[in-house]
């Protein structure tokens, strides 16, 4: 059986093929950063990351939606979800992630009306379904889900929805990348950028990134092909001692992106600084409801915005995703933090980097 | 099987036995244990199951055994929505029980069945479902020979709950359990993995695929029968992936073993429409649950004739030789993916649950 768009992909002769040629290539060690989480996954799940030569280190990036979620704001999720007028719709991704004392899951078993979605545009149903009741869409992640989350606030707004909300922490990938880049500690020196977030945003602005830290970014794609053409393509550039953004995942990316999207997120959305979990505020880095869409705003109908919050001395999940320590070299790993008793998000998330290192890279 | 809700019956009445004019819904007085109670057992469970064993509607069934060891197991089924496309909580609460009682080596014998009814639940939704549970039994060979029915309050259940036991009887000769795996035994899956999961997930989620995804509910104890019959003791172990999926039996087995297993990810059947429902919502098929069909560990001198049987059979026309069990890390189960490399095949922590992006 095979199955077109994903077959050609995950091809075994052309893997081969690809980890020949890097091996080839490479002549001093580099260290890479894969920007996604789900490409983490792949490269773990798939064992490709033992498959590469031992001169070429890869690091996990930042993007992994649910685990960058500051501690505090999954404890004002958490605080909406158990008001009893309250219909809390969330992506399922989330439901697991611990907040300070419970997670989403645990006060949906203790009576909260916790619903997992698969579309913001599905939160606008039950709103409109639901007139009795406040419904509220838990609105995380990165450029990839906010053109959908935007269309939810849009829509919302055109119907004229007083009982719906978002809770909001949308971050953005390019911030990340400088201060991953600025920090001292760091030891990125070739990225592959996330390919889904360019789908949406398009690669012009890692353009003046790769300039100024004199780094080569590549936007790849997801599949075992995609990220062995995007190392290839990387330590190419390393090798050559050439900086600049190139695109692996053209089936999917242009350089401007998708224009509608990008309009309608500035259209609902506006940048402000944002705290990232275990890493810290990083500026600009995230997006905001705009004034003129401000009663939208969750955190500001139920008056949450107050709740703070203390991250577990023990996680060092800050660390993980800004790709100075891997998982298996955090003390708690797989001991005091597993994804039945997890210290920090990366654990639970299906695209954390801890939790990738659990389920399919443990050493027999 | 699959088509039990629409079929014609012929040895049952398609029309309710309780006539809709009477009692559309299950109401309290239904389970009150009066004349409303008899009514429902004598006219719908008693017309559809009817058996020798159960036609005393005594306290309990009285058996005659066949030589052997005895199997016993029970189950509850709680599935939501009550009906889809491949089947209903009416044939699954028969094939997993039966499953059940097969993966133990044992020939299906006698069920009973518990009802939990929901005060309001349209009277016609539980014939539907006590008809295809009748026809489940026959196809199986099995009867069910002694039941029990509680209503609850309305909002207090979900439509209907079912809890089966079954018993049977291992045969001599058979010896079947997961700690009997050995290295260097094959490792046999009966055909295609996930149908039933996404199934139900596509229909509990409103999710439309270009072809309607069907459970594989079946009964098992036909297949496992004819495998049991030709290979005996050499069958080592038999286990039915059903929730946690191939990834949880297998750990199971390597665990209960203390071997390890290795899988090859290339050699596992999955239907294309089913790998695409799970690529869109970013679940793993190894962790989808199945309820039709089953792992066998055999002796490698039998791996060759085993998958011979099985392709043999309608239930087992896909089957594959997906791994074998060594000596290397035991308790662990390790694959090696379809670019070739090798991953961890871990147990399921908590709920699969879709991702963001």
């Amino acid at each position: 059986m095979t199955m077109r768009f994903v077959d050609e992909y995950r091809d075994a002769d052309r893997a081969r093929q690809y980890l020949r040629l890097i091996a080839r290539t490479v002549t001093r060690p580099w260290t890479l950063m894969e920007i996604c989480g789900g490409q983490t996954h792949t490269f773990v799940k798939s064992g490709l990351d033992r498959l590469l030569p031992e001169s070429l280190t890869l690091v996990h990036g930042p993007g992994c939606p649910v685990c960058v979620t500051p501690l505090e704001l999954i404890d004002r999720a958490l605080a909406v979800a158990a008001r009893p007028e309250v219909l809390f719709t969330s992506f399922g991704d989330m439901l697991r992630v611990p907040g300070s004392a419970t997670d989403l899951l645990s006060v949906k078993a203790r009576g909260g009306d916790v619903r997992m979605v698969y579309s913001p545009l599905d939160a606008v149903k039950l709103a409109q379904r639901h007139p009795d009741r406040q419904v509220v869409f838990f609105a995380v992640g990165f450029e990839t889900t906010a053109p959908a989350n935007a269309m939810a606030v849009w829509q919302a707004d055109k119907l004229g929805l007083a009982n719906f909300s978002i809770l909001c922490s949308h971050v953005l990938v390019p911030p990340a990348m400088e201060a991953i880049l600025g920090s001292p500690a760091s030891r990125v020196q070739g990225f592959l950028a996330a390919g889904h977030v360019c789908a949406v945003m398009g690669f012009r602005e890692y353009e003046p990134i790769a300039a100024r830290h004199r780094v080569p970014i590549v936007v790849t794609g997801f599949e075992p092909l995609d990220l062995l053409q995007g190392v290839y393509l990387a330590v190419r550039a390393l090798e050559a001692g050439r900086f600049g953004v190139e695109n692996q995942y053209a089936r999917a990316v242009t350089r401007d992106g998708n224009l509608p999207a990008q309009a309608l997120m500035r259209e609902v959305f506006e940048v402000c600084d944002r705290a990232w979990r275990g890493i810290g505020v990083i500026p600009a880095s995230g997006l905001a409801l705009r004034a003129r869409y401000a009663g939208f705003d969750a955190a500001r109908r139920f008056a949450v915005g107050g709740i703070t919050a203390q991250e577990s001395p023990l996680c060092i999940a800050g660390q993980i995703m800004q790709g100075l320590k891997k998982p298996h070299e955090c003390s708690a790993f797989g001991t005091l933090c597993t994804p039945e008793h997890p210290l920090g998000a990366p654990m639970v998330s299906s695209e954390g980097a801890c939790a990738a290192y659990y389920h399919y890279a443990r050493t027999p | 099987m699959s088509d039990a809700g629409n079929a014609p019956v012929e040895y049952l009445g398609l029309q309710c036995p309780i006539p809709l004019s009477e009692y559309p819904q299950v109401t309290l007085a239904h389970g009150g244990g009066g004349r409303l109670t008899h009514a429902l057992i004598e006219r719908m469970f008693l017309a559809a199951f009817r058996n020798p064993a159960l036609e005393p509607l005594h306290d309990g069934a009285v058996l005659e055994v066949p030589a052997g060891r005895l199997a016993l197991t029970t189950d509850s089924y709680v599935v939501s929505p009550l009906f889809f496309p491949g089947g209903d909580i009416g044939s699954l609460a028969v094939h997993g029980t039966v499953n059940d009682l097969a993966m133990c080596g044992a020939r299906p014998l006698a069920l009973t069945a518990g009802f939990v009814l929901e005060e309001g639940l349209p009277m016609d939704d539980l014939w539907r479902i006590v008809r295809s549970m009748a026809r489940a039994a026959k196809d199986a060979g099995v009867s069910v020979v002694t039941g029990d029915t509680k209503v609850v309050d309305r909002g207090k259940g979900d439509g209907v709950f079912i809890n089966t036991s079954g018993i049977g009887v291992v045969p001599p000769g058979v010896d079947v359990a997961p700690a009997r795996a050995r290295p260097g035994d094959r490792v046999l899956l009966s055909g295609r993995i996930a149908d039933h999961g996404v199934a139900i997930l596509s229909v509990r989620e409103g999710l439309a695929f270009e072809t309607t995804i069907a459970s594989d509910s079946a009964a098992l104890n036909g297949i496992v029968g004819g495998l049991l019959d030709a290979l005996g003791e050499r069958v080592h172990v038999l286990r039915d992936p059903t929730r946690g999926g191939l990834a949880s039996a297998t750990n199971e087995i390597a665990a209960s073993a203390r071997a390890g297993l290795r899988l090859e990810e290339t050699a596992i059947p999955l239907a294309d429409q089913v790998r695409g429902a799970c690529e869109i919502l970013g679940l793993d098929p190894l962790y989808v649950a199945n309820e039709g069909k089953f792992l066998a560990v055999v002796a490698p001198e039998v791996a060759g004739p085993a998958l011979a049987l099985l392709r043999a059979h309608p239930l087992g026309h896909e089957a594959a030789v997906i791994g074998e069990v060594v000596a290397e890390h035991p308790g662990r189960v390790f694959m090696r993916s379809r670019i070739g490399g090798m991953r961890v095949v871990d147990m399921l922590s908590g709920e699969q649950l879709p991702r963001i992006c």
